[in-house]
């Protein structure tokens, strides 16, 4: 056997690849709803922990900066096992698709409020100050001069961020989670080839195409140059 | 005799410190209805904190203002509603890149005024047209020149009907042959009636079109005169020294 037809035959096997496709697509869904729902309400709550935080409170300011120094730096995977395998202790059972969306819903508004507290200092005071001059109060001057600046400006770093997230889906697998890695492995132990695997990255390069593509199109859509 | 009008603008010992720096040394000024007074001075001299003031987007340490007969630094006063009384103009321009020039002039028509859109456009389109703009209203920042997008913070700030416009350096980050058209508008906008304070090293403005001239130096009006005055022989020797430095 050539070098070559044995990779074909260790990572890609065609009739592995029809007998394990229905269950690893489904797992693709799977993955995109967990991910759709961790993106929306992670960055939401980073986007409300931002605008809390420009208030410029002291405590609250205090606490939303421990919090995102402490779930930015702590592994998701530490958080995930922690979550399940230790809240039960004290008598709260979570099913493992609540654990994980909450887990990195929480991670990801650690790191997506730290991005737009940055875009929110990056714009500049003269913006803050012309608006006020011509009578808008303080939430108004935030809601509709400085966000939109701040929100254009981070949305590289979101999307970046969104796509990691996205990725620590695959954490779900330690806890039962039957999204594309545990779909993957499991098929992969089964069979003892690696084809059901390299079908789920396939599947993980399909599925960031279209993010991608988004982020590209949001950042052209308000392409309004920098005055 | 004839009555003295109300000023529209009374300022009386108005300090300003920061943590030590005396940065208003008790201030008076009064402004006329239609009145334009220009204020010169060596950089650092407080002209842009005094101004500043005068719209409390710095809080004075003491002193009075009115505008327009409102204790501007009561607590019962509205600030954000005698804000749209008091306009604004700013030397870094400061239009919201992320709005057409239409946009910019309606913004706080729509959220301060309340008006509908159709409302708010209305006016906007008259404010640029008195800015000679009304063919950029589609137009973003970026798309217009330093000289057109500080005609359009004009704009913005004359669409409120302010009792009293403050320039602050309006030309000062303007290549010369932009800052004409800034000054032809704001030279319009004094013919019209409107009161001005105007804060900026534009000699030639200042003398063509002021009423009064201040010379500040170290945090108080150091001289004040008819720009004949000032720019004449017997002005004090500091105010002829800065005069000659800023013409030459």
């Amino acid at each position: 056997m050539s070098g070559w037809s044995l990779f074909i035959d260790t990572f890609f096997r065609p009739d592995l690849v029809a007998q394990y496709l229905p269950a690893i697509l489904k797992a693709v869904t799977i993955t995109v709803q967990v991910a759709v729902l961790i993106v929306a309400t992670g960055l939401a709550s980073g986007l409300m922990l931002a605008v809390a935080r420009s208030f410029g409170l002291r405590a609250v300011n205090l606490c939303i900066i421990i919090f995102a120094d402490v779930f930015r730096t702590l592994p998701p995977l530490v958080l995930v096992l922690l979550v399940y395998f230790g809240l039960p202790n004290v008598g709260l059972t979570l099913p493992s698709f609540a654990v994980l969306w909450l887990v990195l819903s929480v991670v990801l508004s650690a790191f997506a409020e730290e991005i737009l507290w940055a875009g929110i200092l990056s714009v500049r005071r003269g913006q803050w100050e012309a608006a006020r001059s011509t009578g808008l109060n303080f939430v108004q001057t935030l809601a509709y001069v400085v966000l939109p600046q701040a929100i254009r400006l981070t949305i590289p770093p979101l999307t970046n961020r969104s796509i990691v997230i996205t990725k620590n889906v695959a954490l779900g697998s330690v806890i039962g989670v039957p999204e594309i890695l545990n779909v993957a492995t499991t098929a992969q132990s089964f069979v003892g080839n690696c084809t059901p695997l390299t079908l789920g990255a396939i599947c993980y390069v399909v599925l960031f195409i279209p993010v991608v593509l988004l982020g590209r199109w949001v950042e052209t859509r308000f392409a309004w140059g920098r005055a | 005799m004839t009555e003295q009008p109300l000023p529209i603008l009374e300022v009386r010992s108005l300090r300003k410190t920061f943590g030590t720096f005396n940065a208003l040394n008790g201030v008076d000024l009064t402004v006329a209805p239609q009145e334009l007074v220009f204020i010169i001075g060596p950089s650092g001299s407080g002209k842009s904190t005094l101004l500043r003031c005068l719209n409390r987007l710095e809080q004075p340490t003491s002193g009075s203002i009115f505008v327009d007969g409102i204790d501007l630094l009561s607590r019962k006063t509205n600030i954000n509603l005698m804000r749209r009384r008091i306009g604004m103009v700013f030397q870094s321009l400061n239009l919201y890149p992320h709005m057409t020039a239409r946009a910019n002039v309606t913004l706080a028509l729509r959220k301060v005024l309340k008006m509908s859109r159709a409302e708010a456009n209305t006016i906007a389109t008259a404010a640029l047209e008195r800015v000679g703009l009304a063919d950029k209203a589609g137009s973003y920042p970026a798309e217009l020149s330093g000289g057109q997008q500080q005609r359009v913070a004009i704009a913005r700030a004359i669409a409120l009907e302010p009792k009293i416009m403050l320039f602050d350096e309006p030309t000062s980050s303007l290549d010369p042959e932009l800052a004409g058209s800034v000054l032809a508008v704001m030279r319009k906008l004094r013919d019209s009636g409107m009161t001005m304070v105007v804060v900026s090293h534009e000699m030639r403005f200042a003398r063509e079109a002021a009423d009064r001239i201040m010379f500040m130096e170290n945090g108080t009006i150091a001289e004040e005169g008819t720009p004949e005055i000032i720019f004449g022989p017997n002005a004090n020797t500091r105010t002829r020294v800065f005069v000659a430095e800023i013409v030459r």
